[in-house]
């Protein structure tokens, strides 16, 4: 009963973003203004009517209400409760009724709080979102169908892959959802403004909070599944540019290109139509990188079942969507006014170079994950990995990051180097010293990692420097948003170059009583003893890890799951200010085939790391994310303020007319 | 830039993005051209060796039978078949669990000049619905028992 009214309410929200759009077209005419009222209510419902749809979907899973296909395929009746509704989107059918909704809240959202552009602008804003919405309707409603139901119902539900059962899943593909979905608002914003031609400040004021706010999540979710991926996998590894990651970290790119261009947009008034593409360009990545995902045409970890008709019908999407968009932007482009002029030394100047780099960096990213499809239309098949993409990004990453040291400091429109030369000089002088220190008492390492070590603390230096002179108390929010987000760059690159340079890594075989070293550490395994789990047996190391009189108890496990049947390893790990003790147990090692082992006599695999700095990354990422937290409130708060201005000024004006 | 007209700034600004957006594209071509590796299925390998310090993957099954653990207790040796040719690989690490005898696995490495292919990583397939898709093209036969072995 449940999953027929999230069918129908499915059906409704898809009639209703079909009659968005077309009220919201009309009304661009003269004739159609009678239907400009309709648009905003119907994408309020219409966004209630999909939440409502996800609602019933979550409920189907939390119930494990076999007779549901979805359910019985993904979900068992013996799995905890977070894990069941974290299933819901744990799988291609809920995770595209995830992204319908999340667009069609957002969508309500906006329809119901943005009155700054003219009206005519919103409603060509909100068809937009609802075209871009329709399709993913008729995607979820013709080729998958979350509430298809399974006649008879099977006993037990398939239960779901045990690598995803993780605390981190249930958070970290909805927090990227919402950040892949937030550019769509971006994205119609840029679509709304073409059909108008109405691109200038007001529409990038209007379009930041929502870049900032997708930015937050995308920066979130990519932090987050670095994370788990660090921790789950039991690779030791952060980032492997596996094709799934590199699906978040494009849109990534193309958001924070976007965002930085936008703050040049509303203050300056200038790179007006550049704007507007990074609005298509970051939009169109994320779809790319759902397109990559969901049909399983690249190898990748995360691949969901592989299903030609699913891909061939998002590759319809992304065709129409940007190529649309493209076209849009290829007639309209020409008739968006330049905008305003800027010398070379200026703060437009260190923008539009960041904006150019973030751009090339995405090219390196693009092209490297596409490579594979294109060389296997030839016959032959590659792989890209690492060995690529470290080095080709690094190459236009450490320029940009060079000068995000100085422009933050630049005036707008127009300065000189010598008024902010003393300001530079002390990263700089930092980043020197940095290099030096490390090239000569560090061990051997390779010249990005060195760049990387060196950069890092100049950075730090150089994001507190628009501090300077400056009030602290009275410094707008957004200020400290950048001085933070720029100082978490410089935070993660100084994890990231540690894991390279000063990770040391031992494997061994160990009888229990044995002990080996790491880096500083002494791991001693004490036994192995078997523990049970809600829906798992696992075979548990008890380590025991000391480093001077910092002694901590480690259990990494080989835990197998029941429902399925799959066994994976789980990490152990003891964070330490200065860095992190990472520990995989492997597996049994008998003396020889067939002789009797005696008890205590057989040997079991250890993988250990010492992996000093590296909780920076992440920690750097959070400071990131923060920063744009900083700069939400700082801008939201202004709005508010603005808001209740004008209507105090409307008020008073009525008052005196009477 | 300040005797320039607006209109003279914006084909300045579209020549920067366009030059920086072709350098990266030239630089990703070169880079991958050196950096990319290949994939080989054993019959491949014997056929058209890699140069011995070239990294290359290699997918195909683990032939049944023939795992070793080496002394270290921590060096695998095994057999990867695409059931034309054989090859020999050596693997120091944990092997991820999936990993069995008889099923399909991709390891990630070089070719020693005495012919074992030495792998610095094993990817075994994660899902119980995802197969590497480098092994699509081996035989539905082939496929069928792997699917009713790691069943």
């Amino acid at each position: 009963m449940i999953a027929e009214l999230g069918l129908a309410a499915l059906w409704l929200a898809a009639a209703l973003a079909a009659l968005q759009l077309i009220a919201g077209a009309l009304a661009q005419g003269s004739r159609g203004e009678a239907l400009a009222g309709v648009v905003r209510p119907v994408a309020v419902v219409q966004g209630l009517v999909a939440a409502l749809a996800f609602g019933c979907l979550v409920w189907c899973f939390s119930q494990t209400d076999l007779s549901v296909k979805l359910v019985a395929e993904n979900s068992h009746s013996a799995k905890p409760m977070i894990y069941k509704i974290a299933g819901t989107w744990g799988n291609h059918e809920g995770s595209m009724l995830l992204w319908v909704t999340v667009m069609g809240i957002a969508g309500a959202f906006v329809a119901l709080v943005e009155r700054r552009l003219p009206e005519k602008t919103m409603l060509a804003t909100l068809a937009g979102q609802a075209f871009v919405s329709l399709g993913f309707y008729g995607f979820l409603l013709i080729a998958s169908n979350p509430f298809a139901r399974l006649d008879p119902a099977p006993e037990e539900g398939n239960g779901l892959n045990p690598l995803l059962q993780d605390p981190g899943l249930a958070f970290h593909p909805p927090t990227l959802y919402l950040g892949y979905v937030g550019l769509s608002i971006a994205f119609s914003f840029a679509v709304g403004a073409l059909v108008t031609r109405d691109v200038g400040p007001a529409f990038a004021r209007a379009m930041r909070p929502w870049v900032l706010g997708a930015w937050i999540f995308l920066t979130l979710g990519i932090t987050a599944g670095s994370y788990w991926a660090y921790y789950v996998l039991g690779w030791g590894g952060w980032w492997f540019w596996d094709p799934v990651e590199n699906a978040s970290l494009m849109p990534w790119l193309a958001a924070t290109a976007l965002l930085h261009s936008c703050g040049v947009l509303a203050a300056r008034n200038a790179l007006r139509a550049w704007t507007v593409m990074l609005g298509v360009v970051a939009f169109s990545m994320s779809m790319v990188g759902t397109f990559l995902v969901r049909s399983g045409i690249l190898t990748s970890v995360h691949a969901f079942a592989v299903d030609p008709r699913r891909g061939t019908f998002i590759l319809a999407l992304l065709a129409i969507n940007i190529g649309g968009a493209l076209v849009l932007f290829a007639l309209r482009a020409g008739t968006v006014a330049e905008g305003e002029r800027f010398e070379p030394v200026s703060r437009e100047s260190a923008l539009v170079f960041n904006n150019v780099m973030l751009s090339a960096i995405l090219a390196i990213v693009l092209i490297g994950t596409l490579y594979p499809l294109v060389t296997e239309a030839v016959g032959v098949r590659v792989s890209v990995g690492p060995p690529y993409f470290t080095p080709a990004s690094a190459m236009f990453a450490l320029p940009m990051l060079a000068v995000m040291m100085v422009g933050p400091l630049l005036r707008w429109r127009r300065d000189r180097i010598g008024r902010v030369s003393a300001r530079v000089l002390a990263p700089a002088a930092v980043t020197v010293v940095a290099a030096v220190a490390f090239g000569v008492a560090g061990p051997a390492m390779g010249w990005l990692t060195l760049a990387g070590l060196a950069l890092a603390p100049g950075l730090a230096v150089a994001s507190a420097m628009p501090l300077v002179g400056r009030n602290l108390l009275r410094l707008p929010l957004p200020v400290w948003g950048m001085v933070v987000a720029h100082f978490g760059i410089a935070v993660s690159l100084f994890g990231m170059a540690s894991d390279a340079a000063f990770s040391v890594q031992k494997l061994a075989a160990v009888r229990v009583g044995e002990s080996v070293a790491v880096g500083p550490w002494r791991i001693t395994l004490a036994g192995v003893a078997p523990v049970a789990g809600p829906n798992w047996t696992a075979l548990a190391a008890d380590l025991r890890a000391a480093r001077g009189g910092d002694v901590v108890a480690l259990g990494p496990q080989q835990r197998t799951f029941w429902a399925p049947v799959q066994t994976t390893a789980v990490s152990a790990l003891a964070t330490r200010w200065d860095g992190q003790l990472y520990t995989v147990l492997g597996e049994e090692v008998r003396p020889a085939e067939g002789v009797d082992t005696p008890p205590g006599q057989s040997r079991w695999q250890l993988r250990l790391w010492w992996k000093p700095w590296v909780p920076m990354i992440w920690a750097g990422g959070a400071l990131i994310a923060l920063g744009g937290v900083l700069a939400l409130l700082g801008r939201l708060r202004a709005d508010l303020k603005r808001r209740y201005v004008t209507a105090r000024g409307a008020a008073r004006r009525e008052e005196a007319g009477r | 830039m300040a005797g320039l007209k607006a209109k003279h700034q914006r084909l300045v600004l579209v020549a920067v993005a366009m030059l920086a957006l072709v350098a990266a594209a030239l630089l990703a071509a070169w880079a991958l051209r050196n950096q990319a590796s290949y994939f080989y299925v054993p019959s491949d390998l014997r056929a058209h060796p890699p140069a011995a310090d070239r990294a290359v993957r290699l997918g195909g099954m683990v032939e049944k039978g023939s795992l070793r653990t080496e002394a270290d207790g921590v060096t695998a040796d095994f057999v990867v078949t695409d059931f034309k040719a054989r090859v020999p690989v050596k693997f120091a690490g944990i092997r991820p669990a999936l990993f069995v005898e008889g099923s399909g696995v991709v390891a990630e490495g070089h070719l020693a000049p005495d012919g074992t292919f030495v792998a610095d990583n094993l990817l075994a397939k994660h899902d119980e619905r995802y197969v590497p898709r480098e092994m699509k093209d081996m035989t539905s036969a082939q496929a069928r028992q792997t699917v009713s072995d790691t069943k």
